[in-house]
Order: structure tokens, then C-alpha cells, then sequence
């Protein structure tokens, strides 16, 4: 094992310094700041992986917002735009760093990302100390709007705990009352178990076993042998991309599909529906957003983010729309002065986001206060069976502003 | 619990496990027979994986694609080993970790060039996508039995090759003492060009044919990476029986822990490490005890 380990904490240190190499020689190409009133751009950092396996994630994030810029006249606030980018890597030991070279030496007005909750925690606790206005659109970690939130951090995603929250009553309202719990034992898994046992257990739902898988396994055979020898009403499960086709499978070949049901919060489906086949087929899970909801701001967005790129939006790219819209209402408020701050945030507090999700406010700790639908799969489609929870609102545990 | 329940996970275990030492029994070869860590060996899973993917959809049939597959690893072996590799031998293991590690970024981000980053299903051939009740409420896949089979029948293979042949033989010898089969005119470099090229070719049938059950996706190689270190290590360095015993008794642990201790199910795979190398600080055959 020696071996193995001398290699990753190298590995660690290469990543380190190929990033540092990067960013310097970045910076140096980049203009000074001139301040000609309301003429000078803008500065929009984004910290959102451009390489790795998230990087259609951060793609579709940055191209949402720029349509949203660009549904905006260009402008914010009446001064014209300049993204800075640079690539997280979805690698929380850069984030730090990274955090630190757009606030200090590129000098943005708004840091927008990460995706990776890891990411997020470094990024926040740095944006605290520096008062630099932030927008999360994707990292879902509690935290962000929990113990770390500030005044200057805003998030136009979720929390963790929101997605599975609503499942509960979805389930009671059904009868269902055994659950068994099966989670990637890390952070987001557990936050999501944690808000479905909230909307669950206060109303008279019984946990009978919570089994956590330890991140990032993919190996699920003794959990499916254990939740067979159970016999629950319902298995809530939180697995998200390679993890969630493979589970959904397993459970398909296991023969649990049509005995036991199976629930999750929407990653469970979420562009991996093609993946997982006709093993996904009837999964119902619930999330702020589905491809198929039929409202009039979803068809819009849909159709102008596929003529701009030339391919379907997804959760992401709503997440990305949300955020521009976000920095839109904030500059606007404030005349292009990023100075201004107060009106700023006031603005960004109350403006209702004309979102293609339906229109949802910022709770008090700066999350989405958002519709949830219950969505089941069909035909490969996250179709909208119905709204399952009303302007859900983050429960913000540990936040003081 | 009741016996049906233990059995049944008993071969959960012993079926993860086969497949670890399939993976693991690759590495094994390069680590101990030519002294090289290639961590490089993940990626090798996970291309083999991805061919699988591809194949799969051209052809249509899983077995098609393996028997496309299996010479596609074997000359990317070849192909590595020749450009890369070879420069190693006579290194020390920092530069050989560099090396290798940096092909694990090159093959990610060909990877994510040429397959992109969504998650893929290969579909279980038809033959073999049933299942086999074994309670009222679960049942067995048979692609895992049969998956299971074929790791035994590979590891028998590789048993009798290295114990009972000529180029086994050679493959032992050139472990214990490279310059001394040189010096003896066995051309080594070409006996480690075949040692690699097999070693990679194992790993990418690994991928191949764990596809249908472990779902193609970026990043693969490098979460069985670590596991299978650790397979080899506990097995011994370069012993292949050493890799099969070591690969059930991670296989079993797993599982075992996972039910019965699911506080500390993420280390009782590295306490059993521990534990083993505690009592064995070769591995259960490393050099020095039998070496098969």
C-alpha cells in the first residue's frame, strides 16, 4: 500500500503545481482596471470545472448565464460585461487558491461557481473574509447557506436537503411508512437523508434501517441482499452519476424493481436516464426542476439556450440562467455601481427570478425558497407527475447574518 | 440473520472478490515481475471498459466486442510498453509513479475527449440477462454467476502458465533474478514486453466484461486503482495465488463489514490489510515463501 499512497499525495502536489503555473501565466496577459464611470466592464469570475467529468456541468452553467447577460442587452447595470474563467477542476485543494487569484489579483465584481461542494466550502469561507460578492449556482452543501452564510454569498441552486425533502409526504400521502435509507456515507448523502427523514419521521414514518454505502463505492450487492431481507414499503436512496446508473441497475437485476420501491431525490434520473434504460423505467423522484415542465418561462428558456448552443438545457443550465438573472437584479438596483452595495443586496434579497423552473425569492440565509416536483421516468423522460411541495425553504441550520 | 441471508452475501463477497482479482491480477504481473508500478493500471480497466461501450454498440453483442477488444489492449500494451515503459527499468519507482500517473491524466482527458463525461450502460447479452430467484424477494443475476466462472476459469489459466510452462518459467525466473536469465540468453526485454502487454490486456478484459454490471463512466480505473493495491499487496507482490486469496478476503471483508459493522464498513478493508501485513509483512506469498 505504501506504494499507492506515495503516489497520490504526489499526485496531489503535481495538481497543485500545474495549477499555480496556470493561473500565473494566465494573469499576466490580463489588462489593468480603469475606472471610466459607467464604461468600465464589469468583471464576472466563474470558478466551474472546464475539464474533468463536470465539464459539461460547468458548460452549460456559463452559457446559461451568458444568455440571460445577453436577454439582458449585454449590460449590467449599463456597463458592458467581461468573464474572467477559470477552471476549478471540481478539485476542492485548488479551490482555495483559486478563490484567492480571482478576488485579489483578477479583481472580479462577482465570483460565480463552484459545482463541487468541496470547492464551495473553501470558496465561501474565503468570500466571507473578503466581502466579495459570490453566486452558487450548482454545490449543494448545507453549509454554504448554513453556518458560512454572509450577506455577499447567494445560491440560485438548492440545498442538499431540499431535493429528497418532499419524497416524504410524496410516500405518506401514499401510505408508505417503512422506508430503508441507502446513501453514499459523505457529505450531500447524508444532508439528503437528513432532509427526507425531516419531512418524513415528524409525520409518522418509520426508518427501519439506514445502510451507508462508503463514498464513492459502487459496489451495492450486500445492501440489495440486506433491503430484500427487509422488505420495506420504500427504499430513499441518494447515488448520483456512474454511482446512480450502476445502482439503479443492480436494483433492476436484483428483481427488486417491481417488489420494493424505489425513490430518491432527482439526480437519481437526472441525465442518466439512457444509461440506466428500462431499469429506470416508473423511478419517481422530486427536484426543483424537470426538462418536461410545461410553464411558459421553461418553454422560452428551452428554446433560446437550444438556438444559442444547439443543444437541450438541462438542471444545470436553469441553475446557470438563475444565477445571471441573479447579478442582473443586483446591478440593475444598483445603477452599475458595485459599490453600492446595500441596494445591491437588497435587490438580490427580494427580486422575484422570473426562473424556467417557476418563479421562487431568496430565503433569509440567500437559498431558493422553490416549488419541488414529484417527476416519475418514462419512456427515458423525467416526466412532471405533480408540484409535490410549495416554496420549499431550506431549514438554514447554524446561519447568522 | 438467518443462513439464507449469510449465504447469500457470502457470495456477494466472494463474487466482488473474483472480480477485484481479475483486475488485481494484471497489476501483480508488472508490480512483481518487472518491478514497475503502474498506476497506470486503472485506466487500462477503464479503456478496456470503454471499448466494451463502443463495441458493444457497433457490433451489438457484448462477445463481439470482447473479441475486438481483447487484441486492441493487447497492441495498446505493446504500443505503452515499448514508448514508455521501457525507459523504467533501469529507474527508480519515483520516476516510474510520474510516468505512469502521468499517463493516467493523458488517458483521462482522451477519454473525455473521445467518449465524454455522461455515464454509459453496456447491456447484459441476452443469454445471460436473467436472474435466478433465491428468496422471495431477491434474485441473483446470472451475468454475475457466469462473470464469477469466467474470473475462476482465468485464474486457473493463469495458474497453470506460470507454474507448469516454459514461458512461466521464464516469467518466475526473470522475477527472482533478471541478469542471471540474461545471462543465461533468455531475451528478457521481449519476456517483459509479453509480461506487460498481458498485464494490460487482463486489466482491460477486467473492464470489459465487468461493463454490463459496473456501468461505464469517467473516473473508473482510479477508484479500483487503490483496491487493487491492495489486492497485491496483501497477496504478496507478483504472486498470482497470492492475488486470488488476497482478492476473496477483500471481497469478503467488504461485505461482512458493510453488514455487520456498517459503522467502519470504509476501513475494515485496510484493517484487514493492516492486520495481514501485521502478520505478514510479505503478503500472504511474498518473496522469500512460495513464489506462485
Amino acid at each position: 500500500m505504501a506504494n499507492s499512497t506515495s503516489g497520490y499525495s504526489r499526485r496531489r502536489a503535481l495538481a497543485l503545481m500545474g495549477a499555480g503555473a496556470g493561473v500565473a501565466a494566465a494573469s499576466t496577459a490580463l489588462p489593468t482596471r480603469f475606472a471610466i464611470g459607467g464604461q468600465a466592464k464589469v468583471r464576472i469570475g466563474t470558478l466551474l470545472p472546464y475539464s474533468g467529468t463536470y465539464t459539461r456541468l460547468g458548460q452549460a452553467i456559463t452559457n446559461a448565464m451568458e444568455l440571460a447577460f445577453d436577454q439582458g442587452g449585454g449590460k449590467l447595470g449599463g456597463r458592458p460585461i467581461e468573464l474572467v474563467k477559470v477552471d476549478s477542476e471540481a478539485k476542492p485543494p485548488k479551490a482555495a487558491e483559486l478563490t484567492n487569484k480571482l478576488i485579489n489579483q483578477e479583481k472580479v465584481d462577482f465570483v460565480v461557481g463552484p459545482v463541487h461542494s468541496g470547492v464551495a466550502m473553501a470558496m465561501a469561507k474565503i468570500a466571507r473574509e473578503e466581502n466579495t460578492m459570490v453566486v452558487v449556482p450548482n454545490a449543494g452543501a448545507n453549509q454554504v447557506t448554513g453556518p458560512f452564510c454572509s450577506p455577499n454569498i447567494f445560491r440560485t441552486s438548492f440545498s442538499n436537503w431540499q431535493p429528497g425533502h418532499p419524497m416524504g409526504k410524496v410516500l405518506l400521502d401514499e401510505g408508505k411508512k417503512n422506508v430503508v435509507l441507502c446513501y453514499w456515507g459523505y457529505g450531500a448523502g447524508k444532508q439528503s437523508a437528513q432532509g427526507f427523514k425531516d419531512g418524513f419521521v415528524p409525520h409518522g414514518g418509520k426508518i427501519i434501517k439506514e445502510i451507508a454505502v462508503p463514498f464513492p463505492k459502487v459496489e451495492f450487492q450486500a445492501a440489495l441482499t440486506e433491503i430484500a431481507s427487509i422488505k420495506p414499503d420504500a427504499v430513499y436512496v441518494f447515488f448520483a452519476g456512474g454511482g446512480a446508473v450502476k445502482f439503479v441497475k443492480d436494483w433492476a437485476a436484483a428483481g427488486l424493481k417491481d417488489k420494493i420501491e424505489l425513490v430518491g431525490p432527482g439526480f437519481l434520473t437526472e441525465g442518466v436516464t439512457k444509461a440506466q434504460g428500462a431499469a429506470a423505467e416508473g423511478i419517481r423522484t422530486t427536484l426543483h426542476y424537470a426538462d418536461t415542465l410545461d410553464i411558459p418561462a421553461n418553454r422560452a428558456f428551452r428554446a433560446a439556450y437550444k438556438q444559442a448552443f444547439g443543444k437541450e438545457a438541462d438542471v444545470y443550465a436553469v441553475q446557470g440562467f438563475d444565477a445571471g438573472l441573479l447579478i442582473r437584479a443586483g446591478m440593475d438596483a444598483a445603477g452599475g455601481d458595485t459599490g453600492a452595495r446595500a441596494a445591491m443586496i437588497k435587490a438580490m434579497e427580494t427580486t422575484a427570478i422570473p426562473s424556467p423552473r417557476g418563479q421562487w425569492t431568496m430565503s433569509a440565509a440567500h437559498n431558493p425558497v422553490q416549488n419541488f416536483y414529484l417527476r416519475q421516468v418514462r419512456n427515458g423522460v423525467n416526466e412532471v407527475v405533480k408540484l409535490a411541495m410549495e416554496n420549499l425553504s431550506d431549514p438554514a441550520k447554524g446561519c447568522r447574518m | 440473520m438467518d443462513w439464507l441471508f449469510l449465504l447469500i452475501q457470502t457470495m456477494n463477497g466472494i463474487q466482488y472478490g473474483l472480480l477485484l482479482f481479475l483486475i488485481a491480477s494484471g497489476l501483480t504481473l508488472v508490480f512483481g515481475i518487472m518491478g514497475i508500478i503502474n498506476l497506470a493500471h486503472g485506466s487500462f480497466y477503464m479503456i478496456g471498459a470503454y471499448l466494451a461501450f463502443s463495441f458493444t454498440q457497433m457490433t451489438g453483442s457484448l462477445l463481439w466486442a470482447i473479441v475486438l477488444g481483447i487484441p486492441a489492449t493487447l497492441v495498446l500494451g505493446v504500443v505503452i510498453e515499448r514508448f514508455f515503459i521501457v525507459h523504467l527499468y533501469h529507474r527508480d519507482h519515483l520516476q516510474q509513479v510520474l510516468l505512469t500517473f502521468g499517463l493516467i491524466l493523458i488517458f483521462n482527458e482522451l477519454q473525455l475527449v473521445i467518449w465524454g463525461g455522461d455515464p454509459n450502460g453496456v447491456p447484459v447479452p441476452e443469454i445471460l440477462a436473467g436472474s435466478i430467484p433465491v428468496s422471495e424477494t431477491l434474485s441473483y443475476p446470472v451475468y454475475r454467476l457466469f462473470l464469477s466462472a469466467v474470473c475462476l476459469v482465468l485464474a486457473g489459466i493463469m495458474m497453470v502458465v506460470i507454474q507448469k510452462t516454459r514461458l512461466g518459467m521464464r516469467i518466475r525466473a526473470g522475477a527472482s533474478n533478471r541478469r542471471m536469465v540474461e545471462a543465461l540468453g533468455v531475451n528478457v526485454r521481449a519476456l517483459y514486453a509479453v509480461v506487460f502487454s498481458v498485464g494490460v490486456t487482463l486489466a482491460g478484459v477486467a473492464g470489459m466484461l465487468a461493463a454490463p454490471v459496473e456501468t461505464v463512466y469517467p473516473g473508473m480505473g482510479e477508484q479500483i486503482l487503490i483496491v487493487s493495491f491492495v489486492v497485491v499487496v496483501i497477496g504478496g507482490i507478483g504472486s498470482i495465488k497470492g492475488a486470488f486469496l488476497g482478492a476473496l478476503a477483500i471481497g469478503l471483508a467488504d461485505v461482512y463489514g458493510q453488514v455487520y459493522l456498517p459503522e467502519i464498513a470504509s476501513v475494515a478493508v485496510y484493517a484487514l490489510m493492516a492486520a495481514i501485513l501485521l502478520w505478514r509483512p510479505e503478503g500472504l506469498f511474498g518473496r522469500g515463501a512460495e513464489n506462485g
